[in-house]
């Protein structure tokens, strides 16, 4: 009996990866596929171009290593120094803009430093070192940690030296704010992440607004020097169609409790208007 | 305790609806660990009877290392295997990163150890037994290792269903190799890590829940058609 098992195993591991038609892989961050515009994306994309999208959900920093390595066609991230970075290596072709959302600054509702009647982003950060109130970071040196890195940096602070409630967690978005609502500490989230999440607790949403909180989306075709597998044509494909009207509508289209999170914002050629 | 009544729920509705994705992830998290386990079986097995019946230089060095590497790291047994297979490393020409075939080498590696490890334990007081009868009967080492591997075969199932164990439940290390690539490489587990990353706390429960209603049913079917734990038998 136990050989009928064991050639039944084996033949599972041999009848396997078919069924392949269209498929490119793309890195993006934890942010996108969190905020649920993923799955209103992925089978438009499909409809429209045939191209069966793999994501491959990871932080920044992660993503592009992937595609440094090859081991993706295309990236779609948030951290603009290191888009540009992994521009001038050569890793990518090039970096076009496709959309942005915003970060907004979340804590607990009773509001212990008070920056929910902060006049600037920088302001409410002053506000939650002072108080020395728990604040939750991502620590992983995603796009989100970096942004948050980059307000610290613009009070003239640095998290290491920062005291014993500055919390890097080293996590994705959601695991971070599990770790917030759990401790009922201040975290920077992006809005989408946020509005998306199933486990609020007692935090809410204390404020957000200013531009320097704006998340810039970019879509990266990985280089196709890296080797033959890089199906650098799908990703021109999809770059064509993240930048057209088809794209627009549903971006600006994609709402959740009564607010739109991602603001389309690519320029577009006459050719991906000649797309839709 | 809401959560948990929550993730009970969402495991009925998941089971009773016959929710297509859920079936979808869990057939391909037993399409993968069973595969794992075959192989395992295949390299450890014959392994933990060959450490059993031939005396050798550093058989007492490779039996520690086989115990020590029980508790191999998943994650960083991804990390390496990650390394290997991509595009940038010595095997990234086979292009199987991000395959569930990537996902079932990391999981050999990880439950190999356990299982000749546990496998070995057993087959060495088999062999205490039966070593003077077949060094009287003047067997051949092939015919030694084959003996001890049928007589204890229900010792090994044992050593099986502990590596069928670790392998199902694991989530490091497939996450790297797998990247949980919806309707290609996720996994009940990955997916389950996914739910709490979003904070939907019932529904990773509720496959949780699934997850371990599958883990019982399968050592129940394979005690059920090695016909284990009956009258008869011992």
């Amino acid at each position: 009996m136990l050989k009928h098992l064991v050639s039944a195993a084996i033949a599972t591991v041999l009848i396997a990866p078919l069924a392949h038609a269209e498929a490119m892989k793309m890195a993006v961050t934890t942010s996108f596929e969190n905020s649920g515009l993923a799955e209103v994306l992925l089978p438009a994309i499909k409809e429209d171009t045939g191209i069966d999208v793999q994501l491959l959900v990871v932080g920044t920093g992660q993503a592009l290593r992937l595609g440094e390595a090859g081991d993706v066609d295309a990236v779609l991230v948030h951290s603009k120094a290191a888009e540009e970075k992994f521009v001038a290596d050569g890793d990518a072709t090039h970096r076009r803009e496709i959309m942005y959302n915003d970060f907004v600054l979340i804590g607990p509702e009773d509001d212990p430093a008070g920056i929910a009647e902060s006049e600037s982003a920088p302001a409410a950060f002053k506000a939650i070192a002072e108080t020395e109130a728990p604040f939750v970071s991502r620590g992983d040196d995603s796009g989100t940690n970096k942004k948050e890195l980059s307000l610290w940096a613009a009070i003239g602070l640095k998290p290491d030296a920062l005291g014993d409630w500055y919390k890097p967690v080293g996590a994705g978005m959601g695991a971070a704010l599990n770790t917030a609502a759990g401790i009922d500490a201040y975290i920077m989230s992006d809005r989408a992440s946020w509005l998306n999440f199933g486990n609020k607790g007692d935090l809410a949403l204390l404020y957000s607004g200013d531009p320097l909180l704006f998340n810039q989306y970019a879509y990266l075709p990985v280089n196709p020097d890296k080797g033959d597998h890089i199906r650098n044509d799908l990703a021109q494909n999809l770059e064509e169609w993240l930048t057209s009207d088809r794209a627009k509508e549903l971006i600006d289209g994609y709402r959740i409790a009564d607010q739109q999170l991602f603001t389309f914002n690519a320029e577009q050629t006459d050719a991906s208007q000649a797309a839709e | 305790m809401t959560d948990l009544w929550g993730g009970l729920y969402a495991a009925a509705r998941l089971l009773i609806t016959l929710d297509p994705d859920l079936i979808e992830i869990a057939l391909r998290s037993l399409r993968v660990t069973l595969s794992a386990l075959a192989i395992a079986c295949v390299i450890a097995l014959p392994l933990a009877a060959l450490l059993a019946v031939r005396r050798f230089r550093l058989r007492r060095a490779t039996i520690a290392i086989l115990n020590a590497l029980m508790g191999l790291p998943p994650v960083v047994v991804g990390l390496v295997v990650y390394v290997l297979l991509s595009r940038a490393g010595p095997l990234g020409v086979l292009g199987l990163l991000f395959t569930p075939t990537a996902m079932i080498i990391a999981q050999v590696i990880i439950i190999v150890p356990l299982v000749a490890s546990i496998a070995h334990q057993s087959l060495r007081e088999l062999w205490a037994e039966y070593h003077d009868l077949l060094i009287s009967l003047d067997t051949t080492q092939r015919q030694r290792i084959a003996t001890l591997l049928w007589d204890g075969r229900r010792s090994l199932l044992t050593a099986a269903l502990a590596g069928f164990g670790r392998a199902i439940g694991e989530v490091g290390a497939i996450m790297v190799v797998g990247g949980n690539i919806d309707h290609a490489t996720r996994v009940m587990t990955t997916a389950i890590a996914l739910e709490t990353g979003k904070g939907n706390f019932a529904l990773a429960l509720g496959l949780g829940f699934v997850l371990i209603a599958l883990a019982i049913a399968v050592n129940l079917a394979i005690h059920w058609l090695s016909r284990t734990e009956r009258g008869q038998q011992w």
